[in-house]
């Protein structure tokens, strides 16, 4: 086992751990520290993948500000009584069944084909230099890029607007 | 080295972790939590295939920044929303929360 299977291990055992306790915890607040959790094992795996952009900009942009929304969603949005209504155990059971067969799904498929076991190639040194050339380059993902932008700020002005103190 | 067959596992569970959370939580934000969790998985995955099969390409990696910045979008409107329907109704409990129902 080589080290880098160790770290992979741990990090997707926390990623994953992260996740469970997200969906079974009864307390929001502690399903959304659960969420950060997993959030932070997936940069992890990330910056093993050595995509080093997409690792720091996953804990800039999903654990400090999407989970942060999210903080704040719960406490704007708490029930009077302080205790969360939960399904009864035979849709959970059901439910995780049916999670558990999609998963088997999933699995099979994957494991159809032969993936290969190491890394074709290395990746290129300046390959966050060519990533942001490639965002802004005429030929290549400008267009995605724009669009994406003005899908944000038209997103965020609107649910400003939704969100808005009546009074 | 890692196989590209364990990241892809990895990302298989990490999506019906959050699949489980849609279909099994009462509330609103415990469902986007689930969302959230989707969204992650399909990024490990997007950006596993490109580190083993394509790596001096920028492909993968602008196809998951991609994603990022909708994943944002869609929180951000789904909360406002939520936040919405909490100060007309005094809950966020989707059982009662169905009036589009039949």
């Amino acid at each position: 086992m080589t080290t880098l299977q160790v770290m992979f291990f741990f990090f997707s055992l926390i990623t994953v751990a992260g996740g469970l306790y997200t969906v079974i915890a009864r307390n929001l607040f502690h399903a959304a520290l659960g969420l950060i959790v997993s959030l932070a094992g997936v940069a992890a795996l990330y910056a093993l993948l050595e995509a080093s952009f997409l690792a720091a900009a996953q804990v800039a942009i999903y654990i400090g500000a999407i989970a942060i929304l999210i903080i704040f969603a719960v406490m704007l949005t708490r029930g009077v009584t302080g205790k969360n209504p939960v399904k009864d155990w035979w849709t959970y059971t059901i439910t995780a069944i049916v999670c558990l067969l999609l998963l088997v799904v999933l699995l099979t498929t994957l494991f159809r084909f032969d993936w290969p076991q190491t890394a074709q190639a290395a990746v290129p040194a300046d390959s966050i230099a060519r990533l942001g050339k490639s965002l802004v380059d005429p030929s290549l993902y400008v267009l995605p890029f724009e669009v994406a932008s003005v899908l944000l700020v038209a997103a965020l002005i609107g649910s400003a607007y939704i969100a808005r103190d009546k009074k | 080295m890692v196989p590209l067959s364990w990241y892809l596992i990895v990302a298989a569970i990490l999506f019906c972790v959050g699949v489980f959370g849609v279909l099994a939580r009462r509330n609103a934000v415990a469902i986007l939590m689930g969302i959230e969790l989707m969204l992650n998985a399909v990024n490990v995955n997007l950006v596993a295939f490109w580190r083993y099969l394509e790596p001096d390409k920028m492909v993968g990696q602008a196809f998951a920044a991609f994603v990022f910045i909708v994943a944002a979008a869609e929180t951000a409107v789904g909360l406002a929303l939520i936040i919405s329907v909490y100060r007309n109704r005094e809950t966020v409990d989707v059982e009662n929360v169905d009036l589009l129902k039949w």
